[in-house]
């Protein structure tokens, strides 16, 4: 009975997913750049990402609890990436595995004015250890708090504090050494 | 001549700024979402008429893998479609295009298939 009355009209779910894709687009298009490194591949998994989360949809939104479905798009982009990987057998040196390409499209103007301290951070990010990148990627090219990145990566929250601040960390180390 | 150090928390999210998907990227998944929308909503139509007392039943299961196919298909169609734009038009191109179109639908079919 309850289950029955939990049920959504299709049109309604369709509205959903629409705001849902309208709000988010950005957000996978970015995970998926900064984690595959080139626009190609950041296209097809985003595309991907998209459909895959409108077939699961009405699950995924019965289980959230009504909580954001941020964090269940990105562990689809996440989850797709790693089998875009083991497909092609090869693992990503770094998920920005073109520098030139990043530097061109998101630091042209500050690279131009001669700030490099920029391509000094993105190159540390590239040597980070692949949880501690994603996590970072997540809180600032996303902006996502530490509950959401917890849920994407699927740890608790103490972990992913430790791990976001592990990972600051580090990549000061590597940028100011 | 070195700046005043922002802070690394604003220095990495500068570096890390969020990346806009290229336009047509978002026109094309636009239209794929609307199309595969669209031509389930017409699908479920159909069944519902027929099944109005509990399309649980058998109508969602059945319009899910209508879905399903669709959102397969689709994507397939836009892969073919950006290989096409990517390469010269020839006939050799647009057969290659097609041979791998129908090859991924397969692929798509079977993956679709399989996840049911």
């Amino acid at each position: 009975m309850t289950e029955q009355a939990s049920q959504k009209p299709k049109a309604q779910l369709d509205a959903e997913f629409s705001e849902l894709y309208r709000a988010h687009l950005r957000d996978v298009y970015s995970y998926a750049y900064y984690r595959v490194g080139d626009h190609h591949d950041a296209e097809d998994l985003t595309e991907q990402t998209f459909l895959q989360a409108y077939r699961h949809f009405e699950r995924a939104q019965r289980e959230s609890d009504g909580r954001p479905l941020r964090p269940w798009l990105i562990r689809i982009a996440h989850n797709l990436a790693a089998n875009l990987y083991r497909d092609r057998s090869r693992k990503p040196v770094s998920p920005i595995d073109d520098t030139t390409t990043l530097a061109a499209t998101h630091t042209t103007e500050q690279l131009v004015e001669g700030r490099d301290e920029l391509s000094r951070v993105l190159d540390g990010v590239q040597a980070l250890p692949d949880d501690r990148r994603e996590a970072l990627i997540m809180r600032f090219a996303l902006g996502m708090d530490n509950r959401e990145i917890a849920r994407a990566l699927g740890r608790s929250d103490g972990a992913t504090k430790v791990l976001i601040h592990r990972a600051i960390k580090q990549l000061e180390e590597i940028v100011h050494d | 001549m070195t700046e005043a150090a922002p802070n690394f928390e604003g220095l990495l999210r500068e570096a890390l700024a969020p990346v806009e998907p290229p336009a047509d990227l978002a026109v094309r998944l636009e239209s794929t979402l609307t199309s595969i929308t669209e031509m389930a909503a017409d699908e479920l139509e159909a069944w519902e008429l027929s099944a109005m007392r509990d399309p649980r039943n058998w109508a969602r299961p059945a319009a899910a893998l209508v879905l399903g196919g669709t959102a397969g298909a689709a994507l397939v169609v836009l892969r073919a479609r950006r290989r096409a734009h990517g390469s010269p038009a020839s006939i050799d191109g647009v057969r290659e295009v097609a041979e791998r179109a129908v090859q991924d639908l397969g692929r798509e079919a079977r993956k679709l298939l399989g996840d049911r």
